[in-house]
């Protein structure tokens, strides 16, 4: 190519794909497993066009077999490969849970640092997009609660692509939360942009009144939330987390001890949540800078309801607002 | 049986006959339990006689190299093996181990196995393959300090090809798998072995195993060792069909080998890495062996298993049975004997005073290779942590810790 034109405006699961396909060129360690990701491309075409270019070696296409995908992936990770995993939904990763929490987590440690393992798990997540059931949750809580797991989830394209680029080159294993809801959202990527820290949350909206914290498919919503509340005069701050753990506290503590309010939002049921945890952490650390108690805008403590119900059930723009005024109230 | 003849069968069932439900659930049972009689790749008998007939020839020809000298060391192996096991056993009895799972009994199909496998090959045990560590080189005093709780693993995996112990039942066939799949990809022709007992063939994750490992031609031989018992569930509750013959569902051969035989063990497992070698895939080698112990050192055996049959085992002893042969082969003298026994004594007490000296972890240790990459979470407990344990060395510095009556 003559000219090189690093910024392109790709939808960010198109943003994964090129960041998959320079990943494979890069590093010929590099492997992509799944289910139906090769000829397919994925069920959400994120892996389009890999195996065409790449192989059958490099993007290998798996028996139905989510412990068995994980499980090999750990082994070719020991034998020096860096493979990048997908489960198919969110409520498939579970078969998978026991050699991600007892095996992928822990063997670092148990090998007194001796062995890496750089694997990836890539798992679309979250609801609003109409699916049957156990294609629409949220579990990054049962994993960020688990020691030696890297749990992020980008908002946007260009972190999609950033993030991915990061996280194939860490040498903990990531779980890779993506927002399925907003694969079809398109963003400016710049290719040639030096990223920041995985871990820094991103404050992507300034704001004094009071601070609005999510992650992934929420960080949309609340750019929403700030946007009404601005109407009616209010004055929010949206930070985006990025990642779920690390978590960054500090970015946090800085924006509330500005704003002085918090209200964390995720679609993850509240009870036991990642929110759960922002809230205890920022209390103890903010306790004297806070005018309100950390409220929480989430998923209830009920299976994830069928798709005509999801609306009722996924935090909206009304029930962030009326969030926003209980602790504005105060 | 097939569904019509069951069904044939239905009137005479509800009419309350002698050949009624029972007759036919006996029937059944009979058929399985003859089924399950083991089929078994035979070189040498309990007595200690070489086997040579049609059905173990093609395995016999992977032996045919053994030396005299090869066969005192498989024997040496074995006895050492056995005093290292039973000083463990004795160690936790005395309290100086959490836990022991011994491997008495599994000698033969330990070594077999393990002196089967080249320095480039890679293993992938689980919680009581001590034999194969003592061939792989790993020193066998490392594999006591997470049975005495000083770590979680004790050896690093690279140095001796040798993976650390796995806990999860059946967990590590799959990671054999994969590290055979990318063996496989870089065109190396060693091969990885992955041991389980007959209790890890129900779980998912060896048939899964069996799944890729077939699919992608892996380099990989499974190992299991069925020593009859899973802590107190016979091998019945596993299993219909012998498990070697799970592996033609999958597509590849298994075999079912006497597991109190090292060099039947030896042979089938050359067989089974050769194959693997010249891509051929995957084998599944069923060692048929007893554990004559409890299942750990938790466990009592005698609530659940008849002492009859640890002794018609007993009998099958495999150190026994290679000393019967080599006597009767001239292959040894006294002096043998006597001197592999002062080796014994000394590996003994080596093992006994490196367990005593084993130091404590530092406790900073907790926080150490959670992460590769680092954690700031990780980070900022060990500083709370850090200041905690400070703050000891501050009261005492201060004389408040000093007590009543204090200097």
């Amino acid at each position: 190519m003559a000219e090189s034109v690093t910024a392109k405006n790709l939808a960010l699961a198109k943003a994964i794909n090129e960041s998959l396909r320079r990943a494979l060129e890069t590093d010929p360690k590099v492997l992509i497993m799944g289910e139906d990701v090769g000829k397919l491309g994925g069920v959400f075409r994120v892996t389009d066009g890999l195996q065409k270019d790449f192989g059958e070696s490099r993007v290998i296409d798996t028996p139905l077999a989510e412990s068995g995908i994980v499980g090999t992936a750990i082994g070719l990770a020991l034998r020096g490969y860096r493979p990048v995993v997908e489960i198919q939904f969110d409520g498939f990763v579970f078969p998978a849970y026991d050699q991600i929490v007892t095996q992928l987590a822990k063997m670092h440690a148990r090998s007194l640092g001796k062995v890496k393992l750089p694997v990836v798990v890539r798992i679309p997540y979250g609801g609003g997009i109409g699916a049957v059931e156990h294609h629409s949750e949220s579990p990054e809580a049962l994993f960020a609660h688990v020691s030696g797991l890297k749990i992020v989830s980008p908002s946007n394209a260009s972190d999609a692509y950033w993030m991915m680029q990061q996280a194939i080159q860490s040498d903990d294993p990531v779980i890779f939360f993506e927002p399925k809801r907003r694969y079809w959202d398109k963003g400016e990527v710049d290719t040639e942009a030096i990223p920041g820290p995985l871990h820094k949350a991103q404050v992507v909206r300034e704001g004094t009144d009071l601070t609005l914290v999510a992650y992934g498919p929420m960080v949309k919503l609340c750019q929403e939330v700030a946007a009404a509340a601005a109407e009616e005069g209010k004055n929010l701050e949206v930070l985006d987390l990025r990642s779920v753990s690390p978590l960054d506290f500090d970015s946090i503590q800085a924006s509330v001890e500005k704003t002085r309010r918090l209200v964390v939002v995720h679609e993850a049921p509240v009870f036991f949540g990642s929110g759960a945890e922002i809230a205890a952490r920022i209390t103890e650390r903010c306790f004297y800078h806070l005018e309100a108690p950390v409220l929480r805008v989430g998923g209830y403590h009920a299976p994830y309801p069928p798709a005509r119900l999801e609306e009722e059930y996924l935090p909206g723009l009304d029930r962030v607002l009326d969030a926003v005024d209980r602790a504005l109230a105060y | 049986m097939t569904v019509e003849s069951t069904a044939a069968r239905k009137p005479r069932r509800s009419a309350g006959s002698k050949a009624g439900a029972t007759g036919t659930e006996r029937t059944t049972r009979t058929t399985a339990r003859k089924a399950a009689e083991p089929e078994l790749v035979q070189l040498l008998t309990p007595e200690g006689k070489r086997v040579k007939n049609a059905k173990n020839a093609e395995y016999a020809k992977y032996v045919a190299d053994v030396t005299p000298e090869d066969l005192r060391g498989l024997y040496r192996d074995m006895v050492l093996t056995r005093r290292f096991d039973a000083e463990a056993t004795a160690l936790q009895r005395q309290g100086e181990l959490g836990l022991w799972a011994s491997l008495l009994g599994q000698e033969a199909a330990q070594i077999g196995s393990g002196r089967a496998l080249r320095d480039d090959d890679y293993v992938f045990p689980t919680y009581r393959e001590h034999g194969v560590a003592w061939c792989r080189g790993v020193d066998p005093t490392n594999l006591l300090g997470m049975f005495r709780g000083v770590n979680n693993g004790g050896w690093d995996p690279n140095g001796n090809n040798f993976h650390l112990y796995t806990i999860v039942i059946g967990s590590q066939t799959l990671h054999a798998t994969g590290y055979a799949m990318g063996v496989a990809k870089d065109g190396a022709d060693s091969a990885v072995i992955a041991y389980f007992g007959d209790g890890a063939s129900s779980q998912g994750d060896v048939a899964e195993s069996f799944t890729f490992s077939a699919v992608y031609n892996a380099p990989v031989v499974f190992f299991c060792q069925n020593n009859q018992w899973a802590i107190s569930e016979p091998t019945e509750k596993q299993t219909r069909v012998p498990l070697y013959q799970r592996a033609q569902g999958y597509g590849f051969p298994g075999v079912r080998v006497d597991g109190n035989d090292v060099l039947a063990c030896l042979a089938v497992t050359r067989w089974a890495l050769d194959r693997a070698r010249d891509g051929e895939g995957p084998t599944l080698v069923e060692a048929y062996t007893y554990r004559m112990g409890a299942h750990t050192t938790s466990d009592d055996p005698t609530k659940y298993r008849a002492d009859e049959e640890r002794e018609s085992w007993e009998a099958k002893d495999p150190i026994l049975r290679l000393r019967r042969y080599l006597e009767a082969s001239n292959h040894t003298d006294e002096g043998f004997f006597a001197e592999l026994e002062a080796e014994s004594e000394a590996l003994g007490k080596r093992v006994r005073e490196a367990v005593r000296a084993m130091p404590d972890p530092d406790r900073f240790a907790i926080f150490e290779n959670v992460y590769a990459d680092g954690h700031a979470l990780v980070d900022e407990e060990r500083a709370q942590f850090a200041a905690y344990q400070a703050s000891f060395a501050t009261e005492s510095d201060s004389g408040l810790a000093a007590g009543p009556g204090g200097k």
